[in-house]
């Protein structure tokens, strides 16, 4: 029997697999396909302090193993998510979620973390100052040590509950960043989010998001975000959480091996609604074909 | 919703670029016509949502313009071929709500889901006038069949190479009081104009598909919905342009 189990921030976790924020909505609706406490966890849609209806349309392209998204952080407004998603997601979800978060300013960030501090159910907060989908909303914060810091500080200030600051890859120094967190109080490092990108239609020869650039995800990103991961082990001492075109059993363990401690799924849930649920089943064999005992025993094991 | 994977069983032009798939395999998640199906295809990432023209509890048929990489890889598929989808997405037209005349109105592509449609309102005992557009003689498909189903039906073509000449509106009437409409935005928008109630099904570039991503969001006048899960069809009176 090997042995999935791993631990974040002192919160067990059955496995280390995570949808991802933005691919699964507030858990409910992939509830009525698979029973999701297969999952270890999953983070929520990102919730801001009001509600959003994001971008126009078209907020979708298709690219060679991925996609973009400009989604531009649609969610109902944390009060909303509180009184309203909140509630049915615990008729069908027993474990602790992550509630992922953004803002626009550091009062944002404070006000949102503090009103879901008190919610039981959730676990972790996932501070997302990476967004490149909304006009100096949170991807501002990320790419800067000393604001991303700010808000790093703002937010420990108002919760007890272990905080994840989510990164942009779309920096110079990664770890600059992720150092800057932890020296503000961060509790563990979430990465990476999606990378700056655009599509042109030959046709109208005009972008195809309406945004013009996007968030690029998908396995195209994979080998980039695992150097990242790979990277900001190497200089923090808190955990970090690997994602970025993660597909596969193999992909989670890869991630682990640079330094992951779990791992989140996200484009790949859009193509197969039932890919967290595939990899969570996939894992022991796939642990066992490789040697491994204990998942947790390899978190870093590649360095 | 349910993942099915369907065999081909026939794949063959009906115009220049319109053409017509036939699937066998599990339909029960298909419920409404006016639904869709999202298709994996080789080599590109995200599904390919093709509305479904007819069903029964062998197989579906679905008709497709050649537009882009997916619809053209889609034409190469030969009968005998499997292809991995998610079957009976979207909420389709509500039958049961439609009076006992109903205008179904197509343009282009759009023309496809009101054939399944069209059967269901002469199954449920409504008498279906359908006005079918086009923009010349030889992109029209469908006419006979929609005749044979028992409609009365009005072919337009833009350039007046067939039937009534001009845009769907042309052959609108008085009696044209309740639609069901699907085709490209402009189409839609001047339908709209053009009766009192109806429901519209719309377009939009998804991601998933299954109301996971927000990619297709739209608003409404009771807030924004997912085309491809609280959608394609919307209610007359709930749309904002």
């Amino acid at each position: 029997m090997v042995d999935t189990k791993v631990t974040l921030s002192g919160i067990g976790l059955d496995n280390p697999v995570i949808p991802a924020s933005g691919t699964f909505g507030y858990g409910y609706e992939f509830a009525e396909l698979y029973d999701i406490n297969c999952l270890g966890t999953f983070s929520f849609k990102g919730t801001t302090r009001e509600a959003r209806f994001g971008n126009p349309t078209p907020r979708i392209a298709e690219c060679t193993q991925g996609l973009i998204n400009a989604v531009g952080l649609q969610n109902p407004g944390v009060e909303a998510v509180i009184r309203e998603e909140l509630p049915k997601l615990k008729k069908c979800f027993h474990k602790k979620v992550m509630a992922n978060v953004s803002g626009f300013s550091i009062e944002d960030y404070a006000h949102t973390c503090a009103l879901l501090d008190k919610e039981e159910q959730v676990g972790w907060l996932e501070v997302n100052i990476s967004c490149p989908n909304v006009h100096n909303g949170g991807m501002a914060f990320g790419v800067s040590p000393q604001a991303a810091a700010e808000v790093t500080a703002a937010v420990k200030e108002v919760t007890s509950k272990p905080v994840y600051m989510k990164l942009s890859p779309n920096v110079t120094d990664i770890a600059a960043i992720a150092k800057a967190c932890e020296a503000a109080g961060a509790d563990g490092i979430s990465l990476i989010n999606t990378l700056l990108g655009m599509r042109i239609d030959l046709k109208t020869k005009r972008p195809v998001i309406a945004n013009t650039m996007g968030g690029f995800s998908g396995p195209a990103i994979f080998p980039v975000a695992l150097r990242m991961v790979y990277q900001v082990y190497e200089a923090v001492d808190i955990p970090v959480i690997g994602m970025g075109g993660v597909r596969s059993a193999e992909d989670v363990i890869e991630m682990m091996l640079a330094g992951a401690t779990a791992v989140e799924v996200g484009a790949a849930n859009l193509v197969n609604p039932y890919a967290c649920r595939d990899i969570v089943a996939a894992l022991p064999a796939t642990m066992e074909k490789y040697g491994i005992a204990n998942l947790s025993d390899i978190i870093g094991k590649a360095h | 919703m349910k993942q099915v994977f369907y065999t081909v069983a026939a794949n063959r032009p009906l115009t220049a670029d319109v053409w017509e798939m036939a699937l066998t395999g599990d339909t029960s998640a298909i419920t409404a016509p006016g639904q869709f199906i999202n298709i994996k295809l080789e080599g590109l990432y995200l599904r390919r949502p093709i509305s479904v023209c007819r069903w029964d509890e062998t197989g579906l048929t679905i008709l497709y313009k050649v537009v882009g990489r997916g619809t053209e890889a889609m034409t190469r598929l030969a009968p005998g071929a499997v292809l991995d989808t998610l079957s009976g997405l979207g909420n389709g037209y509500d039958v049961a709500a439609c009076p006992d005349h109903v205008t179904v109105v197509g343009g282009g592509v759009g023309v496809p889901p009101l054939y399944g449609l069209t059967r269901a309102l002469i199954a449920a005992g409504k008498r279906v006038h359908a006005i079918l557009g086009f923009n010349t003689k030889s992109e029209i498909f469908y006419e006979e069949q929609f005749r044979a189903l028992g409609a009365e039906v009005t072919v337009t073509t833009a350039d007046g190479s067939y039937g009534t000449k001009g845009f769907v509106t042309a052959a609108m009437g008085p009696a044209d009081a309740y639609v069901c409409a699907c085709g490209p935005e402009p189409m839609l928008k001047a339908v709209y104009g053009a009766c009192a109630d109806g429901q519209f099904s719309f377009e939009e570039r998804m991601g998933c598909g299954f109301g996971a991503c927000m990619g297709c969001s739209c608003e409404t006048k009771y807030g924004s919905k997912r085309i491809c899960k609280d959608g394609p069809v919307l209610r007359r009176e709930e749309i904002v342009w």
